[in-house]
């Protein structure tokens, strides 16, 4: 076929306050790999939904295989041979692999064919799937391969995905990035949105970057270094933390065998955890989503309670206690959710600052809130964590994900803890940012805290963790020092139990 | 074409404002309805909201009921809203409103004829008891068996209401009532009685405490720790958990304070205005308490607003039945919209309307 197989033209869309895309312009030609690249809030998201037509531009136009092309609706995208992998899965986890692929189907086949469809299509692009099984028993990665199977049965011309690895081990990347090249080699092209730099550079061809939502480059990212790329995504030069390692203290906090039951049906229960974490280091916890990260955190905010002796911290045995005596004790915690976890989003700043720090900062007297000091706390993050904001009287959710999460971290790092635990401390976040809050991760166990640091950026833990140890179904690896692990390591600590095999791959 | 876009923060000023609109909207629905059931729409709105307050006839008997009408239900939607707020829904006021009549009376009955000073504050603690032990049960079913509080509580209004028949033929009946069902009355009981307090205001204990209540309630909520975390329960029980609320121990405040104010209320009423225990004393107080709660957007001062209108528009409603011939399903079809429209333009302060062009097919 001649010229590209999608042209998007000049293509805009503005929101309340914000220009999402403005004038956005690039090609995608069959069987191209082609990233698009930008930080969060760059327009990556509104850009394919204009495609996959889940939103309509306010100008511009798009052009399919030398057509005008408006999709109205998912539907009519889906019938040109459009086809897409959220970041968030829509299946349901009490059906079965084949029942959720027919689902998303126009025109399901029967039940006893599809089963062999997805068999056929699972080997042939490598994607071990069975299926007969529960959706609720896969692993992130399986799931995924689910939602991939499910665009594939469609045949599709261009398939768009929208940051697939953030829930995969190295090794299932790398499954995936086989299957992706396949597909490419036999003529499909792969829109693939990312922030990590070093997958975009391994697998795609072309890359257009978004800045604020306008295009800022076009390259091949295989000729350009990470550092390069990063620059030209965030406009201006990286500030890499520096890590220098301090002197060890005594033990702060001890995990012995401490299982805990999840309170969420298709969550994964702690199992016989043991960790030891000294004063001044920051242990890295990595896994798989969905492997017991949020228990963990809950385990020890003290929003679930485990048996007395299986926490201790500095020798005192706090199991039993709830989250407020632990804080009291120095023991603080970031969750992951921003909203509705860490914050309450409908909430001002000031009564955010109040959320977690009553306790330590001294806002309340007999019971009764001194909201004048809740605000100077709030006003002393603002300023020390350079959240933007216009103010402490401004909600939780007007904020961008970014600046909440500097916010929320701040809160915590301003209330001395001895020893911190983060969830996920700069998911969704903006690079400035996420160098930010890592930097004040770092001072903070300068100063002699310790840190237990749960995240799924590999990159991340590596460039901040003195030991690294992995959460797999509930249960955490030895923790191992960072420096000098290899990925193979790492991807073998993080994914033991799940399926490694590669079934006839012939890419 | 009309969009509705969402705001990225509520709006204050349409928080405001929506109930203002909501009113000034029933007016002109009611008024449309009384026209089409061919009454002078501007006279029936008068007769409503007018003349129980400025007409020269009624005014003098209506303005004192005004009080004694919004006095019990300030005082129960005052005790909804805290649960409502945390997102606890006890919708069995009216139930807690019986038990802690029936509690307080029987302790008043109890010392008949005494002339104690102590009886009457005897007898405000067992209706608070009372009502604060009938909101115990949904509360304990849900904390330790995870039942569904609003199912519960409000069934518990039919068990009291059976309570109260029983109670009034039998256990608390008038032993010189030549067998006629209902209990002694209270005005002939001076210890037990809650009387006015000023002659002709309609102002009696009742009142005095719901105005108490909105006063505590408020800071409760602006300035106890304990109000913050009934606030985050409510917007967010995940965050809530995570700044240490207990969630059980929430949830038994949350009922017990809600049952505790219904029963005085119940005690109130059947002590003062009602002035017995009988079959039907409890004219639903529970229930309109319910819009109350919504129509003041669960802030205290504004269900003190919306107690008050909430009255005038049973005392003015009882007036259109009685000087046009309203039928009573008019009136209370007219109550319902208030309801509606304050529900239906809520969404104000949480979106703002555009008007734009048609975006095509």
């Amino acid at each position: 076929m001649d010229g590209p197989l999608l042209a998007v033209n000049g293509v805009t869309k503005a929101y309340p306050g914000v220009v999402a895309n403005d004038t956005v312009t690039f090609t995608v030609d069959p069987g191209e790999v082609h990233a698009l690249l930008g930080e969060n809030g760059a327009g990556k998201s509104t850009l394919v939904k204009m495609i996959y037509g889940l939103v309509r531009p306010d100008s511009g136009g798009m052009v399919w295989k030398g057509e005008a092309f408006e999709p109205a609706t998912p539907h009519a995208a889906r019938k040109s041979g459009v086809a897409m992998v959220f970041q968030h899965f829509s299946l349901f986890e009490a059906l079965n692999v084949a029942e959720n692929v027919a689902l998303g189907m126009e025109n399901p086949p029967p039940m006893r064919q599809l089963s062999a469809r997805i068999r056929d299509v699972s080997e042939a692009y490598g994607l071990p799937l069975d299926p007969d099984r529960l959706v609720g028993d896969l692993s992130a990665g399986e799931r995924q391969r689910v939602e991939i199977i499910r665009c594939l049965l469609q045949d599709p011309k261009l398939l768009i995905m929208d940051e697939p690895t953030s829930v995969l081990t190295p090794q299932e990347v790398e499954i995936l990035f086989k299957t992706l090249r396949k597909l490419s080699a036999e003529g499909t092209a792969i829109l693939y949105i990312s922030h990590k730099l070093e997958e975009i550079r391994s697998l795609c061809t072309g890359a257009t970057i978004l800045r604020l939502g306008k295009v800022v480059g076009n390259c091949d990212p295989r000729e350009k270094t990470a550092r390069e790329l990063a620059e030209l995504m965030v406009g201006e030069t990286l500030h890499i933390p520096s890590r220098e390692p301090g002197t060890l203290g005594d033990t702060l906090l001890e995990l012995t065998n401490l299982s805990v039951k999840s309170a969420n049906p298709f969550g994964t229960s702690l199992k016989d955890v043991c960790l030891n974490i000294r004063a001044g280091e920051i242990v890295g916890i990595g896994g798989v989503a969905g492997n017991g990260q949020d228990e963990l955190l809950a385990a020890l905010s003290g929003e679930s309670i485990a048996p007395a002796g299986a926490v201790k911290l500095q020798g005192q045995e706090i199991g039993m206690l709830g989250p407020n005596q632990r804080r009291a004790l120095g023991l603080l915690a970031a969750p992951e959710e921003r909203l509705g976890h860490s914050a309450a989003p409908d909430m001002s700043l000031t009564e955010n600052a109040a959320l977690t720090g009553t306790v330590r900062e001294g806002l309340s007297k007999n019971g009764f809130l001194d909201w004048g000091k809740a605000r100077n706390f709030a006003e002393s993050i603002i300023q020390g964590f350079d959240v933007r904001t216009p103010g402490p009287d401004n909600a939780a959710r007007s904020l961008s994900g970014g600046n909440l999460q500097k916010f929320v971290i701040g809160r915590e790092v301003l209330q001395r803890p001895d020893v911190l635990v983060v969830n996920q401390p700069t998911w969704g976040v903006d690079a400035s940012a996420a160098a930010a809050i890592r930097q004040s991760l770092l001072d903070l166990a300068a100063k002699g805290a310790a840190i237990i640091c749960i995240s799924q950026d590999l990159d991340e833990l590596m460039e901040i963790s003195d030991r690294f140890a992995a959460l797999n179904e509930g249960r955490l690896t030895e923790p191992r020092p960072a420096k000098g692990l290899t990925v193979d390591e790492i991807g073998l600590m993080m994914g033991g139990a799940h399926d490694m095999e590669v079934s006839h791959v012939e890419a | 074409m009309l969009r509705l876009e969402k705001r990225p923060s509520p709006s204050k000023m349409w928080t405001a404002l929506t109930p203002i609109l909501a009113v000034i909207l029933t007016m002109i629905a009611g008024g449309v309805l009384f026209w089409i059931l061919g009454k002078d729409p501007v006279e029936a709105i008068r007769t409503i909201f007018w003349d129980p307050l400025f007409h020269e006839d009624f005014a003098a008997y209506s303005r004192p009921q005004l009080l004694v009408k919004a006095g019990p239900l300030i005082l129960i939607a005052v005790g909804l809203s805290l649960g409502f707020r945390a997102g606890i829904w006890n919708i069995g006021a009216e139930g807690q409103y019986i038990i802690g009549a029936i509690c307080g009376a029987a302790v008043g009955l109890a010392f008949y004829p005494s002339e104690s000073f102590l009886i009457f504050p005897a007898m405000v603690i067992a209706g608070a008891l009372g009502g604060w032990a009938w909101a115990m049960i949904p509360g304990i079913l849900r904390t330790r068996f995870n039942t569904n509080e609003i199912l519960v509580s409000l069934l518990l209004v039919y068990v009291a209401e059976q309570l109260l028949a029983s109670m009034s033929l039998g256990l608390l009946r008038n032993p010189e009532g030549r067998g006629f069902p209902g209990s002694r009355n209270f005005r002939d009981f001076p210890a037990a009685h809650n009387g006015e307090i000023f002659a002709n205001t309609g102002m009696h204990w009742g009142v005095v405490a719901a105005f108490i209540a909105v006063i505590f309630v408020y800071i409760l909520l602006s300035r106890h720790i304990l109000g913050f975390q009934i606030r985050v329960a409510g917007q967010s029980p995940k965050a809530a958990r995570f700044a240490g609320v207990n969630p059980n121990r929430l949830i038994l405040f949350c009922l017990g304070t809600s049952g505790a104010l219904a029963g005085l209320a119940g005690l109130f009423e059947v002590s003062g205005p009602a002035g017995q225990i009988s079959i039907d004393f409890n004219s639903g107080y529970g229930f309109t308490a319910i819009i109350v709660a919504f129509l003041g957007r669960l802030n205290p001062i504004g269900i003190l607003l919306a107690g008050l209108l909430m009255a005038l528009t049973y005392i003015g409603g009882e007036l259109a039945q009685l000087m046009l011939g309203l039928p009573s399903a008019a009136i209370q079809a007219f109550q319902g919209m208030l309801l509606f429209f304050l529900l239906a333009v809520d969404v104000l302060s949480n979106y703002r309307i555009k008007f734009s062009r048609s975006e095509g097919a």
